[in-house]
């Protein structure tokens, strides 16, 4: 094998400028990501202040209070603001106690089988299903078979399907980052392995699970497709205001999809993006609330 | 909780092998251990007696820290480790099929090498070994106690409600002794117990445990041969092999074991000669 000796060329010591050629690149890079950062910001700006500007003569407290009519002017939400809250309060009583049980299940005791890999991977999937697959499978199961109806029980057992796995993947996620040399300590005290688990590991896990899940009730709160087919009613009055699980019901984003349908402009453009602007409203309530709680849990640390 | 290991694993007397005076706590025999099919650790046998400090000694891969993990079945949490030979605590077999690991972890304690408090309050670290164990304590008595201990109650006295994380490496790792305390072991394992402590902290602990040494047996698991001369009463060497079959694996091996000040004056072995004379390691 012959060694040419190639020859180094030495960049001379002395010349300190920058090279001419790296610093345009440097400079052109930055301003691509620069463009691409603003992109999504403009779009999102464009889109709120359309919104606002069609919508936020409209909002009143009026608009709140009454229930849906065929005139603009009088229309309102009630039902769906109630339907909404009523809808999420029960989806997190059901996904926070089955979501964290699961998680804490995968992520502390399950044995690493091929067994923990399947259900790990059929959740993982789950997460990605098109929600109106969820509507589909909600219509059937709790609609027909169990019998509920069309009735805000059906939707939110739906919507609990749906939000499952998200909820499920985001404990582990914070159960995971839960430093090992807690659960070490807790178990060289004579503690169970439950025992650490739920009295160390969760409570140090609980900001994660509870960021984790107010996002994905944010998600919930929006869909339409599911309780759209499994149920959800757009179009009643009084009777549609949900106080018992059993009783039909209608959610915004449902309002939304009804006033967008309608022949009218006013319907169509003003009430529909009202009914937006409340809808945002509700989501960033959440989303704000979700980054108290996580300030709120990490400053005892 | 089963009442029956219980009451099998409470002192039980020791049977028989009293030597020196002082009676065996542990009693090992061939102990080997394996990671998969790669050993780490191959035939042990010494024995740890009652109200001593024991110190592991030895190079880094030479098993030390898997050793001590044998004595309060931490290797079980490992799914692939496999411990193998005897261990007898107190005349009964550690690794019996009807032995708990659970109720052997509340009588060995553990100190581990990075200080590891459990987020909450000082006052709730000490309080949670008891109040898993369904300990009829008064827990204030028993937080006061612990903390007093281990040195640590004149500097948090005024501050049981403190996050422990508000301590500083040094208390916090006597927090993790006065936590082990609390739950009133007989044994402390401790390993690597001021390697992420600075030279005072370190002090601190050293003095500490020679004041517990009155009432515990403890085992220490330390790189620093100053630290093994200057508290313990026995010291055992160890040194890492190199295993061909496995790809240049390393595993550890006992070479000595005896009286902390025989062996740091008069080692027998010529490894432990080198290695206590700063030659390797």
């Amino acid at each position: 094998m012959a060694t040419t000796t190639q020859e180094r060329r030495v960049t001379p010591v002395h010349d300190l400028r920058s090279s001419r050629r790296r610093a345009v690149t440097e400079q052109m890079t930055r301003a691509v990501l620069l463009i691409a950062t603003a992109l999504s910001v403009i779009v999102l700006a464009t889109l709120l202040i359309d919104i606002l500007r069609d919508g936020a003569g409209r909002l009143s407290l009026d608009f709140l209070t009454s229930y849906v009519s065929r005139f603009p002017e009088e229309t309102g939400i009630r039902a769906g603001l109630t339907g909404t809250l009523s809808l999420m309060a029960l989806v997190a009583l059901m996904t926070f106690p089955i979501g964290v049980a699961g998680a804490m299940y995968l992520e502390e005791f399950a044995p690493d089988n091929r067994f923990t890999r399947l259900l790990e991977a059929n959740i993982n999937n789950l997460a990605g299903v098109p929600s109106v697959i969820y509507g589909l499978l909600g219509l059937s199961v709790f609609v027909y078979i169990l019998g509920f109806g069309r009735s805000l029980l059906s939707g939110a057992l739906t919507l609990t399907l749906l939000v499952l796995p998200v909820i499920i993947v985001a404990a582990r996620e914070a159960l995971r980052s839960v430093p090992r040399e807690i659960r070490d300590g807790g178990l060289a005290l004579g503690a169970t392995p439950l025992q650490v688990a739920a009295r160390q590991t969760l409570p140090a896990a609980m900001p994660g699970i509870l960021t984790g899940m107010i996002l994905s009730l944010s998600r919930a709160i929006g869909e339409t497709a599911p309780i759209l087919v499994a149920g959800a009613i757009a179009f009643r009055r009084a009777d549609n205001e949900p106080w018992y699980p059993l009783e039909a019901y209608t959610a915004v984003p449902i309002h939304i999809f009804d006033f967008v349908k309608r022949p009218q402009q006013e319907f169509q453009i003003e009430v529909a993006s009202a009914a937006i602007i409340v809808l945002l409203a509700l989501l960033l309530l959440m989303n704000s609330g979700a980054i108290v709680l996580r300030n709120r849990y990490s400053r005892n640390r | 909780m089963n009442q029956r290991t219980s009451a099998q694993l409470s002192e039980a007397p020791a049977t028989g092998q009293e030597k020196a005076g002082r009676s065996v706590v542990f009693d090992v025999r061939d102990v080997s251990v394996h990671y998969g099919s790669a050993p780490a650790l191959v035939d042990v046998s010494l024995q740890i007696r009652r109200r001593e400090i024991t110190a592991f000694i030895g190079p880094s891969g030479c098993g030390k820290s898997t050793f001590i993990r044998c004595f309060n079945r931490t290797n079980d949490l490992i799914p692939s480790a496999r411990v193998t030979g005897t261990i007898e605590y107190h005349g009964q077999d550690l690794y019996a099929k009807d032995v708990d690991p659970v109720e052997v972890r509340r009588r060995i304690g553990m100190v581990f090498q990075k200080p590891n408090p459990f987020p909450k309050s000082i006052y709730d670290n000490i309080t949670f070994g008891p109040k898993v164990n369904g300990m009829k304590v008064d827990l204030d008595e028993v937080v006061e106690t612990s903390l007093k201990r281990a040195a640590l109650w004149d500097e948090v006295k005024n501050k049981l409600k403190d996050s422990a994380y508000s301590l500083s490496g040094g208390q916090q790792q006597r927090l993790c002794i006065a936590r082990a305390l609390a739950v009133d072991p007989e044994v402390i394992l401790m390993d690597e117990p001021c390697s992420a402590l600075d030279p005072i902290a370190t002090s601190k602990i050293e003095d500490l445990m020679r004041q517990l040494e009155d009432d515990y047996t403890i085992v220490i698991v330390t790189h620093n041969m100053q630290q093994a001369a200057r508290v313990s009463d026995r010291t055992a060497f160890f040194t890492a092999e190199v295993e061909s079959d496995h790809g240049d694996h390393r595993f550890g091996r006992l070479v000595e074991y005896g009286d902390t000040a025989t062996m740091f004056s008069n080692p027998t072995d010529r490894r432990t000669e080198d290695y206590i004379s700063g030659r390797f390691g």
